[in-house]
């Protein structure tokens, strides 16, 4: 396995829907070529800080703000009938 | 190295449930899925716009354009897959009116294969993100994921924060699941490399920059 054919599963190797052939021939060319190694292991790192990073959480007062104001609409919606929105 | 671990939307089992009592006019049962969603859809919604007062103009009205075609959904994906669905028009359509100047299409022109190949290979320190603050690792990352351009973004935020599967990926963003896959390898390393910027070891320093 070259390395652009390493890159081109990585994804799918990420996120464990290889079978396991292609998986364990990854993995065999993982275990040799250090490049590829770090490619995938700061890509996977990546993903888990992204993911865990609580960027954009909504504040809980903002949130009861946003649901009220939400509801409120979807009453006067809900008086004036149905209608295409 | 194993597989990433998503984390879950949430329980899915009464969600039906909670859909058909809105359809019947339980305005609580519509609460009820409100509450179980604004946050996803907030973050959503300011991954794609980058802008907290356009957030939040798309979180309700994302979830009035639910309410208000509650009858027209089909009960055949996830009520969260097609809410998402929702909202991501919504908040292009705001990145569209806020940058009239500039394309906003999750259909822009892709660029050659080759311009996502690692060309930054150094490994990253140990623990990198413990070299930052919580507020400088936050505007790293926010930073970073401005760069890329939205529909890569996008794709990135369904799946890889909010852990959509590809396949609700795709039914969301009316992609085909191969665009999906091509899109998430591309954002996935790109951040990685962008990322590498401020995560690499350094041979000597304390870390900053």
């Amino acid at each position: 396995m070259k390395c652009s054919e390493f890159l081109h599963e990585l994804t799918n190797y990420l996120d464990g829907v290889l079978d396991e052939r292609t998986k364990a021939e990854l993995e065999n060319h993982l275990s040799w070529c250090h490049n590829c190694y770090v490619v995938c292991d700061t890509t996977k790192k990546t993903i888990e800080i992204y993911r865990d990073s609580q960027l954009y959480e909504l504040p809980e007062d903002l949130r009861a703000r946003l649901r009220s104001a939400i509801m409120t609409k979807c009453q006067q919606q809900k008086k004036r009938g149905p209608q295409s929105v | 190295m194993g597989a990433i671990q998503n984390k879950l939307v949430g329980p899915v089992s009464d969600e039906l449930a909670l859909v058909r009592a809105a359809k019947q006019g339980d305005d609580s049962a519509f609460e009820e899925l409100v509450r179980r969603y604004d946050r996803n859809v907030f973050r959503i919604a300011q991954h794609i716009t980058q802008n907290r007062e356009d957030a939040e103009d798309v979180v309700q009205e994302a979830f009035l354009k639910a309410y208000g075609n509650l009858a027209k959904f089909q009960e055949q994906s996830k009520f969260y897959t097609w809410l998402v669905r929702i909202a991501v028009n919504e908040a292009l359509m705001k990145l569209r009116r806020r940058r009239p100047e500039r394309t906003v299409s999750l259909d822009e022109e892709i660029k050659t294969e080759d311009d996502s190949l690692p060309r930054e290979i150094a490994d990253w320190s140990p623990n990198p993100e413990q070299q930052y603050t919580q507020a400088e690792l936050r505007e790293i990352l926010s930073k970073t994921i401005q760069g890329l351009p939205p529909g890569f973004r996008t794709v990135f935020v369904l799946r890889d924060v909010e852990g959509l599967s590809t396949e609700e990926t795709a039914a969301a963003l009316e992609l085909s699941v191969p665009a999906v896959k091509s899109r998430l390898l591309r954002a996935r390393l790109q951040l990685r490399e962008r990322l590498g910027r401020y995560f690499q070891k350094r041979e000597s320093g304390d870390g900053t920059q």
